[in-house]
């Protein structure tokens, strides 16, 4: 393979970007709503365990759930107040099911707790950062919310080369990076060289779709003399999708089943950079986040500050609620963002979108039969071949389908949505995906109880041959102490009879 | 509650009938110039295809207890007769558009199980039933614009059976061939028949469609553009077509024509940019495509070359449907982190200065 054809990015599709209608606004800071529903889990790992009790006042910033175990994050109060509930609300999750979440209600006043700010944020010892950066909370501000801690760690003792900063937001709709790359980059700056520090790499670059000129002058201007490289990339979906990220700049690969660190790369979102700036600078746990509100039903769209556990209907009601009947109310971007089930769910560290699209937005059609036009095939940044594998899923042949790459695909989306015949493609690859868990969780349950049920006969058998063992001494005993007795009683009678 | 949509929430503009609908539209140019050379007994023919194509797949879905509409609506059905029309003499009887339309949709398509599921190019395959069964109806040629009947008087040519010995002449691949078995040599056989311009421009006997290379070049590339097809196979087949021309030509140029006279004859432009270009029967990848184009070109060469039929594109991309499964199984994409066989990358380690 030439060098050339490293760099080119594989696949991908050209959606509408839509980005207009919120991308020319300034963040706006969300008004404070009544109640603040805060999850313990708003990050990949364990949930946060509370640490605060019902009525009491807390302050913005305060500690309210502790991480626990190695890969967790913990969760902090948007603002002070009192802390009304701890009990179960719904989540931002597909499922719609409830989950542990402290009810907080603002006193309004916004009162901070003391910062704990270092002198020389860039004198910090890299362990340092990292762990201020986890005890802020920081979690991938892209939307899988990955403790950030965790990464900085594992990649500080691996080693790694090069920071890449991800700007693309190749998601359709979302401007949420691109407005805070416009308005805060020297603090994105400071917070890329922060993490450039904490994990020792050499270079620092930053990704940026070339669809945001604006986004890529600022951050220009604030990277000049730092050392942090600023380049456009070609925008296209996914390009957001860091592996893609990493071949673009980097021309290098990482392979299946791998980490990018495993290659020297890590991989962090812009606006988690202004988070860990935030957090060694100013001492400010992660309790908000800017969330783009959009869609064709949006009177007015726009990027709002949002304060974490603040519901998503006060969001659209901040944009002048709805000027159309929304078809579809949808959590992140069109591609790879999920249905919204109810509108009273909270904004979450990895909420990077709230939208509400109009049918036509949406384009829905009945799916028609396959006739192998393979645009999936084009489309598919990984190389899959999405006609095959949902043909087989069809017919529950998963082996199949795992065979032809299904654990490779990374759900994006492209494959459903250059599809003519509309097929949910990528609804049977989650489909098939979730299958094969259920199954592997399946077999492991299997195996579990077949080693309980070998150790229980084994254990019973013990206790058996114990039984047996202990009776059998008893009765060597009792034959002794008889024979004992017989013998004294025969020694007793032969005394006697001498006597 | 309606049950949750999945992602994506956002779809391209694009759809099957709209796919077929852009192919239909490359269709015309080369339609029309065809119908203004062998006037209205091809407007007839081509007319009749079309209807006996959507009334038999009308009837073989209703017999099947599916829906009517959806099927006849994307439009695939009208497509697979449109180009079966264009590769019929123009002249022919309707009864020979109406077995080979009913042909390609019932058996060439419905039989396998409707659209996206046939092995075989509908038209083609009906193409090559119709030309072994009736030979002489399908090699029955006029040359174009010589008195072109009316309106009604060309009701009586395709409907009528009206003899053409008359008009009749063959077609250029066929006349070589022929004059070939007379002992001719090359030179002869071409002088007065064949000028490379006339080619391009159609100007001469020839079935409905395959005749005018420019205009089908034309709406090829338009495909192209639209993206509704990719260069690969039809690039493919033409190299296919001319490398094998060029060689034996330079070999022996009295008995073998040279690259030009291939790729201008016959339905090769037909059969590279809408023939082989069909979804369905061609190559998921472009590696395969690549090789589907070029087994294509190279068959239709080979057939016409030292065949018994003057013409080969038709056999030759029936020849690679059949192989289709197999150059899908062996060609595909590399996955992103693996090798060809599917193995994982070796980890390229740590560098200190980043490309």
């Amino acid at each position: 393979m030439s060098f050339l054809s490293r760099l080119k990015p594989r696949g991908g599709v050209h959606p509408e970007g839509r980005k207009a209608s919120s991308a020319d606004t300034a963040i706006r800071a969300m008004p404070l709503q009544q109640r603040l529903y805060v999850p313990l889990q708003q990050h990949i790992g364990a949930p946060a365990k509370p640490v605060v009790r019902v009525g009491e006042k807390v302050l913005a910033g305060q500690l309210i759930g502790a991480g626990q175990g190695n890969i967790s994050a913990p969760v902090h109060a948007p603002t002070s107040g009192w802390v009304t509930a701890i009990g179960d609300h719904p989540a931002p999750h597909p499922s719609g099911l409830p989950a542990a979440t402290v009810i907080i209600e603002p006193d309004g006043e916004g009162r901070w707790i003391e910062a704990d700010v270092p002198a020389d944020p860039f004198a910090l010892a890299p362990d340092d950062i990292a762990a201020r950066v986890g005890a802020a909370g920081v979690v991938g501000l892209g939307g899988a919310a990955f403790p950030s801690m965790v990464k900085l760690d594992a990649s500080r003792k691996s080693g790694v080369d090069t920071l890449i900063i991800n700007g693309g937001e190749c998601e359709p709709y979302l401007t949420c990076d691109d407005r805070i790359m416009r308005e805060r980059a020297a603090e994105i700056v400071s917070g890329i060289r922060l993490m450039q520090r904490a994990v020792g790499a050499a270079n620092a670059l930053v990704g940026i779709e070339d669809n945001k000129p604006e986004a890529l002058a600022a951050m220009r201007a604030a990277a000049a003399a730092t050392g942090v490289e600023i380049r456009a990339v070609p925008a296209m979906y996914p390009m957001g999708w860091e592996k893609q990220m990493i071949q673009v700049l980097l021309g290098r690969e990482v392979p299946a089943e791998s980490r990018s660190a495993d290659i020297g790369v890590l991989v962090h979102n812009v606006a988690t950079a202004w988070a860990v700036q935030q957090a060694i600078c100013l001492g400010r746990p992660l309790v908000s986040r800017i969330v783009t509100v959009s869609g064709g039903a949006v009177a007015q769209p726009a990027n709002l500050e949002v304060p974490l556990g603040t519901p998503v209907q006060a969001l659209y009601d901040a944009c002048g609620g709805f000027n159309a009947r929304p078809a579809r109310l949808v959590l992140g971007g069109p591609m790879m963002g999920h249905q919204l089930t109810h509108t009273s769910v909270p904004v979450v560290k990895g909420t990077s979108g709230v939208l509400a699209l109009t049918q036509s937005e949406i384009g829905l059609t009945q799916p028609a039969p396959c006739i192998r036009c393979s645009s999936c095939v084009r489309a598919c940044p990984v190389g899959l071949l999405p006609l095959e594998m949902a043909a087989r899923i069809r017919t529950d042949d998963l082996a199949a389908a795992v065979a032809l790459g299904l654990k490779d695909c990374i759900g994006c989306g492209s494959c459903s949505y250059v599809c003519p015949s509309s097929i949910p493609l990528v609804h049977y690859f989650n489909y098939a995906k979730g299958e094969l868990m259920a199954q592997a969780r399946g077999k492991l349950k299997q195996e579990a109880t077949k080693k309980l049920a070998a150790e229980r006969s084994a254990r019973m058998e013990r206790i058996a041959r114990e039984r047996e063992e202990a009776a059998a001494a008893r009765k060597a005993a009792k034959e002794a102490r008889e024979a004992a007795a017989k013998e004294a009683a025969a020694r007793a009678a032969t005394t006697e009879a001498t006597a | 509650m309606t049950p949750l949509a999945h992602s994506p929430h956002a779809h391209a503009p694009t759809s099957v009938s709209r796919i077929m609908a852009t192919v239909m539209l490359a269709l015309v140019p080369a339609t029309l110039f065809g119908f203004w050379l062998y006037g209205w007994p091809a407007v007839y023919l081509w007319t009749v295809s079309l209807l006996a194509a959507v009334a038999g797949e009308a009837a073989v879905l209703r017999l099947q207890q599916r829906a009517v509409k959806p099927a006849l609506l994307d439009g695939s059905g009208v497509l697979t007769a449109w180009l079966l029309a264009l590769s019929l003499p123009p002249w022919a009887p309707w009864w020979i558009a109406v077995v080979g339309s009913l042909f390609a949709v019932i058996v060439g398509k419905q039989v396998f199980g409707g659209i996206g599921q046939n092995v075989f190019n509908p038209a083609m395959a009906a193409r090559v039933m119709l030309l072994i069964s009736f030979p002489l109806e399908m090699t029955t040629w006029v040359p174009p614009m010589s008195q072109l009947p009316g309106m009604l008087d060309s009701l009586a040519v395709t409907f009528g059976g009206t003899q053409l010995d008359a008009v009749s002449s063959a077609s250029l691949l066929g006349h070589v061939k022929t004059e070939f078995t007379r002992g001719l040599d090359l030179q002869q056989a071409l002088s007065g028949h064949y000028s490379p311009l006339q080619a391009l421009w159609g100007e001469r006997s020839g079935s409905l469609g395959e005749t005018a290379a420019l205009l089908i070049l034309l709406g090829g590339v338009f495909l192209i553009a639209r993206r509704i097809i990719t260069w690969h196979a039809p690039v493919a087949m033409l190299a296919g077509v001319a490398l094998p021309a060029l060689l034996m030509n330079l070999i022996d140029p009295g008995h073998y024509a040279g690259p030009l006279y291939h790729l201008l004859s016959g339905g090769v432009m037909l059969g590279a940019f809408f023939i082989a270009t069909d979804p369905v029967t061609s190559p998921n990848t472009a590696a395969g495509q690549l090789a589907f184009g070029l087994g294509c070109g190279l068959l239709t060469y080979v057939i016409r070359t030292w065949g018994a039929y003057p013409e080969g594109v038709a056999f030759a991309v029936m020849l690679m449907n059949a192989a289709t499964p197999m150059i899908d199984r062996y060609v595909k994409p590399r996955i992103y982190g693996r090798t060809r066989k599917g193995d994982i990358l070796a980890a390229q380690p740590a560098k200190k200065d980043a490309a």
